[in-house]
């Protein structure tokens, strides 16, 4: 089953085309990992999908429900306020920079979308909650506040706040990119642990090796477009293309 | 002045820290709202009703209270000469006097209020609108619920400013003889040729803002 499908995804700042006919699509259950270089365009395409930015051209379907209604004189026209809504909820963001809200404790940030969001019972999204952040490894941190933890451990609340709506799918936009090695480390082990639990993630990384071990396929995008994209070992060890090739020439001659 | 000239001169500035808290209070009542909604106003996409707010605080902000005071003041009287339909408005009601004493208060702490608001609300970082759009909470929730209580804190040591020199700028009020504790101080000075009444008063304000630092300084330790 399709959970994500975009169609010839278009975007321009002002004059600056920043993605150009981008199509890909991600299955339930699948890991992609999407690579490439500072300002390819990895983490506009991210935000499109999750409307943060508004698209030029193209469409997106997200769970069978279309983001672009229509076009009318070449401009994408946005599905209703309602459907744009839903097909928000069926996607979760993790931030490079977290972004958990500082005024709240962990608890507070967990449950702020299921109670106001989603008009979950009080009781039962703490609840779910607790659980969420055993699973993160943080169950004795729900009265923390974000400023009291470490980077690895904001992240990893952002990453079961996202968790707490239940999407069917989740964005991680440079996961890692804010965090040393070792706090990395301990994203990355989380990400594993939720690919081997099926979660369908879109990951848009750095981390070489880790998108290599962790995804069922990979996306490598330069200036905009979409270059190569196959499975890890089609992309990292068996390129046929010479701008993948140089990308990825120094993390290959490293191992 | 004898001691019991000065213990009877602190009874009556005492009984006119009344009149002073009143501009104070009504003062913050109206012009925190009001401040909020110039600062929201100001990201209207309708450039010329932004030019008007600007021209709005500028004059405000540009022109000395006192002078704004008595312009608001005999404005309507004046006006009255020529427009007769003003007369709906009788200045020689007992309430014209505060009510336009706190107009000039409202106006023009309103323009420094919304500038601090504006710069509080700019400088929250983009991510935390992202986060709450990501998360699915609509505009409105948003502002109340992740915005606005961060706005809060980072505007506190500024408001606080403000809300000081308030006090102080209540005894312009006595411009227009409005009577409250800065007015009644001089009187008291001319009456018994001493400036001792004027150190009462001075101690009388110095107290309130020493009170309202202490409160202060506790909410933004309260405020997370």
């Amino acid at each position: 089953m399709t959970v994500l499908e975009v169609k010839h995804l278009s975007k321009s700042f002002g004059g600056l085309d920043v993605l150009k006919d981008i199509s890909f699509d991600v299955k339930m259950g699948e890991v992609i990992a999407i690579i490439g270089p500072s300002g390819s365009g990895k983490s506009t395409l991210l935000r499109c999908i999750n409307q943060l930015e508004k698209i030029s051209g193209g469409r997106i379907n997200v769970c069978g429900m279309e983001m672009i209604e229509k076009y009318k004189n070449g401009k994408p026209v946005y599905a209703s306020a309602q459907e744009l809504r839903s097909i928000r909820l069926k996607i979760g963001l993790v931030f490079q920079n977290f972004n958990l809200f500082p005024h709240m404790s962990v608890m507070q940030n967990v449950i702020e979308a299921p109670v106001c969001v989603l008009k979950k019972n009080k009781e039962e999204a703490k609840a779910n909650a607790v659980s969420l952040l055993k699973k993160m490894g943080l169950e004795d941190k729900a009265d923390s506040y974000p400023c009291e933890l470490s980077g690895g451990q904001q992240q990893r609340v952002s990453i079961a706040r996202a968790l707490a709506l239940n999407p069917e799918l989740l964005f991680f936009d440079e996961p890692t990119s804010a965090l040393d090695p070792e706090l990395t480390g301990e994203i990355l082990k989380v990400i594993k642990s939720l690919a081997k639990e099926k979660m369908t993630m879109v990951i848009v990384t750095h981390e070489m090796a880790f998108a290599k071990e962790v995804a069922d396929r990979v996306i490598f995008m330069d200036g905009g477009v979409i270059v190569e994209q196959g499975t890890p070992e089609e992309v990292f060890d068996n390129s046929r293309n010479e701008r993948t090739r140089q990308f990825l020439h120094r993390y290959n001659n490293s191992n | 002045m004898t001691w019991e000239e000065i213990m009877n001169c602190v009874q009556i500035l005492l009984k006119y820290t009344v009149p002073t808290l009143k501009v104070f209070g009504f003062t913050l009542l109206f012009a925190i709202p009001l401040g909020m909604v110039v600062a929201l106003a100001k990201k209207c996409p309708f450039k010329p009703f932004v030019w008007l707010i600007d021209l709005y605080i500028l004059i405000m902000r540009g022109t000395p209270l006192m002078l704004q005071i008595i312009a608001i003041y005999y404005a309507i009287p004046i006006l009255q000469m020529k427009y007769t339909w003003l007369d709906i408005i009788d200045v020689r009601n007992d309430n014209y006097l505060f009510t336009a004493l706190i107009t000039a208060f409202v106006l023009n702490y309103a323009a420094y209020f919304a500038e601090i608001f504006r710069g509080g609300i700019e400088s929250m970082p983009k991510g935390q609108y992202e986060a709450a759009a990501a998360l699915g909470l609509t505009k409105s929730q948003t502002f109340f619920r992740i915005i606005l209580p961060q706005v809060i804190k980072r505007i506190l040591p500024a408001s606080a400013n403000e809300v000081i020199t308030l006090v102080k700028d209540t005894s312009l009020a006595s411009v227009i003889a409005y009577i409250e504790i800065f007015r009644k101080a001089r009187e008291m000075m001319t009456l018994y040729s001493s400036l001792v009444p004027l150190f009462i008063a001075g101690v009388f304000y110095f107290v309130m803002n020493a009170v309202l630092t202490m409160l202060f300084t506790s909410i933004e330790n309260y405020v997370y």
